[in-house]
């Protein structure tokens, strides 16, 4: 193996205040009712910035403001006009885009390769994408309208959205909520994780820059308690939330009965699928980028490694090698692989569920792997010998532990892929055409990855089947969830 | 000579292609015959029916679906006068007819207008379909009891879903008939099922049920009820068709939402490369 030198990205480039406020109605404010909060470093445990978190009477306030925004500036904007901050935003993304990828590591944990070629250039592209569709709603697709309902033709936006988004790609989940929201017409009051708020509040300073009209957007940092009164506010319209597949059970109960619209983003358990006619180094390739990018913390990771039985061998000694080459530590560092977990309650999730897999049976493997001394760190993890009642193969782990399980037949895989409440994503691997295609009919899941895996797109619709929620993000469907159609 | 006496119809279930009476041996008098009252038992048979169709009717091609739904239609236009006779308005039989064979032609664009490629910035040949949900529970409306019934089936199943349909407590009849026309469509059983009785029973019982993926609230006039069912419908995240607040204009275009609702996006992405 070869020996690296460090090489740090500088974090100069970041300039963070000691503490920052909420951001409702143009302007960072103090909380009313609320109190706050630290925001970590992960890979280090260093407090970043102290941070607002937001009360009922903050909720309130903000969702005021959003909706006075919607009724006299946002909602009344010709779409060419919305279109055109949009793409402000999109360029001052682009712009600032090295500082947010810094931040982004930092606050996050996530290597510095991954947020600056992976995070930040999609943030940019999603809002460039929507930034289009604003003067361009009528042939979205979505039918006609009576003209007695909701004005004639041209679909129009609900009103305030109220969006709530995880911790593992703050930045990205921040732009695949506010784009479509913004560009359907929409304000929103968004809240970002209680780990990872920092670049939605310099994301806030960005529509200040863009002079976005006050109330468009308001953030709201906080925790559970601040998410649970902003979707449970009677004065949105709309709810859009990702993160757990429990939070977004919770999340339906509380709308039922109201007239908000609702769209989920939720948990996976995805199968990548490994055949034998597969070209293991590419599908070794696939299978540690399924998995370990962004130290597994993604709802559509391929999780669950079905490989064919008389190529397993060959492919988990490949896979071994290959994860013995990846490097674990600074996320700083331009050579970082994998970087820190998290939180401190996320490593925990793992060391349980992973501690569950081997009293449960299963064989665990991981390279050697020198760990920092603090921080947050879980090494590359492997399971063989998984069967489908385990719990490393049912529950979602959201980290970088890959369960191991084989099957003989297509179908037997497409039985074992299925077999579980989720449908978020689904990887094959086989060089042949119709089988390709025969599986990606019989999947159950919203994004099937072909000889590839985790590749994302603004104009790409994602979203899952059955536990991992309805609604679709990216792409004109992705317009949906924010117009009354 | 006597007049000839009339041999009476028993109306009953119609699950998995079969006209089984409730398993509870329950009956209701209404619109003057003894119509059977369905169990929470006969709603998860009626589950499982609809699960085991699912395959084969989601997998049959558009084409098929459409041939068997404009079928449908045929049969239907064929009892006008059986549906007049329950008292059906025969505006409204020509309306649902009418209704059944604008959503058969659906059955084949469905893809094309709903699903398409995307242009994304790589290498990667992308594109993305609708398909069904799986099992649809449908509490229908009231009435007008054949055209809103044809209203609320036909969307659901055109795009391959099945479905387990809570009928007209007050007019059920004409959703047996229907069950009538639609087992000599050349449907396949299990697609549609029909339970008759009190929504409050059936219905509680589809909303909680593991193995439906979707429900359509349209025909739950009491608001608290379809609220009490849309939060039973999240333990498994069901998707939720909420019931339109004021009165439904039943003879408007449905437009696509119907359709729509109960469809899920599958996109696939492909390297390109030599």
């Amino acid at each position: 193996m070869f020996e690296y030198a460090p090489a740090p990205e500088s974090r100069s480039v970041v300039d963070l205040k000691p503490s920052y406020g909420l951001f409702i109605d143009g302007t960072f404010v103090d909380p009313t009712d609320g109190g706050s909060f630290k925001s970590i470093n992960p890979a280090s445990e260093e407090v970043l910035a102290e941070v607002a978190e937001a009360g009922a009477q903050d909720v309130e306030r903000a969702v005021r403001a959003a909706r006075k925004a919607y009724d006299k500036v946002w909602g009344p904007m010709p779409g060419r006009d919305r279109a055109k901050y949009l793409y402000r935003i999109a360029r001052l993304i682009q712009e600032r885009s090295r500082e947010l990828a810094v931040l982004e590591s930092l606050d996050n944990g996530k290597p510095i390769r991954e947020s600056r070629d992976v995070d930040l250039p999609l943030v940019a592209a999603h809002f460039f994408y929507y930034a289009g569709w604003a003067d361009k709603l009528e042939h979205a697709g979505f039918g006609q309208r009576p003209a007695s309902q909701h004005g004639g033709a041209i679909p129009q936006p609900l009103g305030v959205a109220a969006q709530v988004i995880p911790w593992n790609f703050p930045l990205l989940m921040l732009a695949w909520k506010i784009a479509p929201a913004l560009a359907a017409g929409n304000t929103v009051v968004l809240k970002p994780a209680e780990t990872t708020p920092l670049t939605a509040l310099l994301f806030a300073e960005i529509c200040q820059q863009a002079d976005l009209p006050a109330g468009v957007v308001n953030i709201l940092t906080g925790a559970g308690d601040t998410g649970r009164a902003l979707v449970e506010h009677p004065g949105v319209d709309k709810v859009a939330f990702t993160g757990s597949t429990d939070v977004g059970r919770a999340i339906a109960r509380s709308v039922a009965g109201t007239s908000k619209k609702l769209t989920l983003e939720l948990g996976g358990k995805a199968a990548n699928i490994v055949f034998d006619d597969a070209p293991i180094d590419q599908a070794v390739e696939g299978i540690v980028n399924g998995i370990f990018f962004n130290q597994g913390h993604v709802c559509c990771a391929g999780s669950r490694l079905l490989v064919q039985e008389n190529v397993a061998d060959r492919v988990l000694e490949s896979l071994k090698r290959r994860m013995a080459q990846l490097r674990v530590g600074d996320p700083l560092d331009k050579n970082t692989d994998v970087g820190a977990i998290n939180s401190a309650a996320q490593l925990e999730r793992i060391r349980e569920l992973s501690d569950a897999g081997s009293a449960e049976g299963a064989e665990r493997w991981s390279p050697p792997c020198d760990l920092p001394d603090r921080g947050f760190w879980f090494a590359p993890t492997i399971f063989t010998g998984v069967t489908q009642a385990h719990r490393i193969a049912r529950e979602e782990i959201f980290g970088p532990v890959l369960s191991v399980l084989t099957f003989r037949t297509p179908a037997e895989a497409v039985e074992k892929a299925n077999n579980t409440p989720y449908g978020l994503s689904a990887g094959i691997w086989t060089d042949k055409g119709s089988r390709i295609l025969w599986m990606a009919d019989r999947l159950r899941a919203g994004v099937v990855w072909a000889n590839t895996f985790n590749k994302f797109d603004p104009t790409s619709p994602f979203g899952g089947y059955k536990e991992s929620g309805y609604g679709r993000e990216g792409g004109r469907h992705g317009l949906e969830g924010y117009l009354n159609v | 000579m006597s007049e000839r006496v009339a041999v009476r119809k028993t109306y009953k279930l119609f699950i998995g292609g079969k006209f089984p009476r409730s398993e509870s041996g329950r009956s209701y008098l209404v619109q003057s015959s003894n119509v059977s009252l369905a169990s929470r038992k006969d709603a998860r048979d009626a589950v499982v029916a609809a699960r085991a169709a699912v395959k084969g009717w989601a997998g049959a091609t558009a084409y098929n679906r459409g041939q068997i739904l404009y079928r449908a239609a045929e049969m239907l236009e064929g009892r006008r006068e059986q549906f007049v006779a329950l008292g059906i308005p025969g505006d409204e039989v020509d309306a649902a007819v009418d209704r059944w064979v604008w959503y058969a032609g659906w059955a084949d664009k469905l893809a094309q207008v709903y699903g398409g490629a995307n242009p994304v910035a790589g290498p990667y040949f992308n594109i993305s379909a609708p398909e069904p949900t799986g099992v649809v529970a449908v509490v229908a409306p009231e009435r007008p009891a054949l055209l809103g019934l044809v209203s609320v089936i036909a969307p659901a199943i055109v795009s391959g879903n099945t479905v387990v349909v809570a009928a007209s407590p007050s007019e059920p009849l004409a959703a047996v008939t229907l069950a009538e026309v639609l087992a000599t469509s050349d449907l396949p059983g299990g697609v549609v099922n029909i339970l008759t009785g009190a929504i409050t029973e059936t219905a509680p019982t589809l909303a909680a049920h593991m193995d439906v993926n979707a429900i359509d609230l349209t025909g739950v006039g009491d608001a608290a009820l379809a609220t009490d069912l849309e939060v039973k419908a999240a333990e498994n995240l069901k998707r939720v068709l909420r019931p339109a607040p004021g009165n439904h204009d039943w003879t408007a275009d449905p437009g696509v939402a119907p359709m729509t609702a109960l469809l899920e996006t599958k996109t696939v992405w492909h390297p390109k490369g030599v």
